[in-house]
């Protein structure tokens, strides 16, 4: 009896793959370069240009989607063969605005300055196009363990243009790197002045422009034809 | 007087895409030609126009602080604002689903403009982004609330047009390989955006 019982057992071992398969280990690098959630696929831009002109509120906003991204990925994963197809749109909505609510009050009890500063762009997560368009591509479609590392993938791609963003333009606008002022005043002495445009919201643009140019000229596959 | 100048401040000095990025993911997506610009254009001034003074209505009366009293004196104490993000994402993605079908029956003509645009709106960050602001800045009565809807939308509609139009044309000049497409779109938004920052502190 106990033979059977393992031999089944190694049976179903061989069926299941790994945790981290190499096919699951892509789910997680893929959207680091070849497909960047903001870079290539062009989601979830409003927050990621609005939030970046400190990098204390972008590193927030980073953890923020990461939490909704997964979360969002695996409940409607685990829901996906209940959801009648013609109301999918409004139960992802409701499912992500519920945890957006969660969030905002967290960050509200314990971050209560960040909240302020990241204003309506916590409440913007709900339209946060990278969630919605992650849960209609992928989750949707796949298991919750694949959607989890889809989620965790995706979020990490949009981290990381927030964040090398949100340094630049903290470092060259104010100065300063997570409100600590990094620049000596020998330097200014010296007749250094911050960038006050840098502040300004058109030179996140810019400087997205610009990490699409450095990304897509060492990675020539993803240029665009037109 | 006031709400011409609530209109230009919407539109010009608070521009959604300009000032705040909002819809930025449809406005890149939808910008290659002024064709598909204009129609998506005018289903967001439209959507705009529609859903935020119905947004204002119940932000007034169901969720603000006091806003149930007209219940009765014991509903004046909730606040029930915690549940906004949910209430108002709902009021929109159910009108669009109305509107939509209201076009669809009565002005065929005019879905077959917009008809693919509708269900896009729903999850575009302008129409929630717009809800959100006008919580926050209070305005004093529902027509305020529709100017700044409508305004709003011209802002957004004005932004789309003339980046699709750019982009139509920069086409055939001769961009940098790794820059083209999206690369440049979004340079083209900043430097737009720089133009645009000469409205910041507008007083009329």
């Amino acid at each position: 009896m106990s033979e059977v019982a393992e031999i089944e057992k190694q049976v179903v071992k061989k069926d299941r793959e790994p945790l981290f398969s190499k096919k699951n280990k892509k789910l997680i690098t893929d959207p680091l370069n070849d497909n960047n959630p903001v870079t290539i696929q062009v989601l979830g831009i409003c927050s990621a240009l609005a939030v970046t002109v400190q990098m204390e509120p972008s590193v927030v906003m980073c953890v923020s989607v990461l939490f909704v991204l997964v979360s969002a990925n695996v409940l409607i994963s685990l829901i996906r063969n209940l959801i009648p197809n013609r109301i999918r749109i409004i139960v992802q909505l409701v499912v992500v605005a519920a945890l957006v609510i969660i969030v905002d009050q967290v960050l509200k009890a314990y971050l209560y300055d960040v909240s302020k500063s990241l204003s309506v762009f916590v409440g913007l997560i709900i339209t946060n196009c990278i969630i919605m368009g992650r849960l209609e591509a992928f989750a949707l479609a796949n298991k919750p363990w694949a959607a989890a590392l889809d989620g965790v993938g995706n979020a990490i791609g949009y981290a990381m243009v927030l964040v090398v963003v949100s340094f630049f333009k903290e470092l060259f606008g104010s100065g300063k790197l997570f409100g600590v002022e990094v620049i000596g005043d020998s330097i200014y002495e010296m007749g250094y002045m911050n960038n006050g445009l840098m502040l300004f919201p058109p030179s996140s643009l810019i400087l997205v422009a610009i990490y699409i140019w450095i990304q897509k000229a060492r990675n020539p596959k993803l240029i665009e034809t037109h | 007087m006031d709400l011409l100048k609530l209109f230009i401040k919407s539109a010009f000095v608070d521009n959604m895409i300009f000032a705040f990025f909002f819809g930025m993911c449809s406005y890149l997506a939808v910008s290659k030609t002024v064709k598909t610009a204009f129609g998506l254009g005018m289903a967001v001034i439209f959507v705009l126009t529609v859903t935020i003074p119905v947004n204002y209505l119940l932000e007034n009366y169901v969720l603000k602080e006091g806003a149930l009293s007209w219940l009765g004196a014991e509903y004046a104490g909730y606040d029930l604002s915690f549940l906004s993000f949910i209430m108002f994402i709902a009021v929109i993605a159910s009108i669009v689903q109305l509107v939509e079908m209201i076009v669809e029956r009565f002005s065929p003509a005019l879905y077959g403009a917009l008809g693919i645009f509708l269900p896009l709106i729903a999850v575009n960050c302008a129409i929630l982004g717009g809800a959100l602001f006008m919580q926050q800045e209070q305005y004093g009565t529902t027509v305020e609330a529709t100017v700044y809807g409508f305004g709003s939308g011209v802002g957004w509609f004005i932004a789309v047009v003339l980046i699709a139009a750019i982009r139509e044309k920069i086409r055939y000049s001769n961009v940098p390989a790794p820059l083209r497409g999206v690369g440049m779109a979004f340079l083209i938004t900043g430097l737009m955006g720089l133009a645009f920052l000469g409205f910041m502190g507008f007083e009329i």
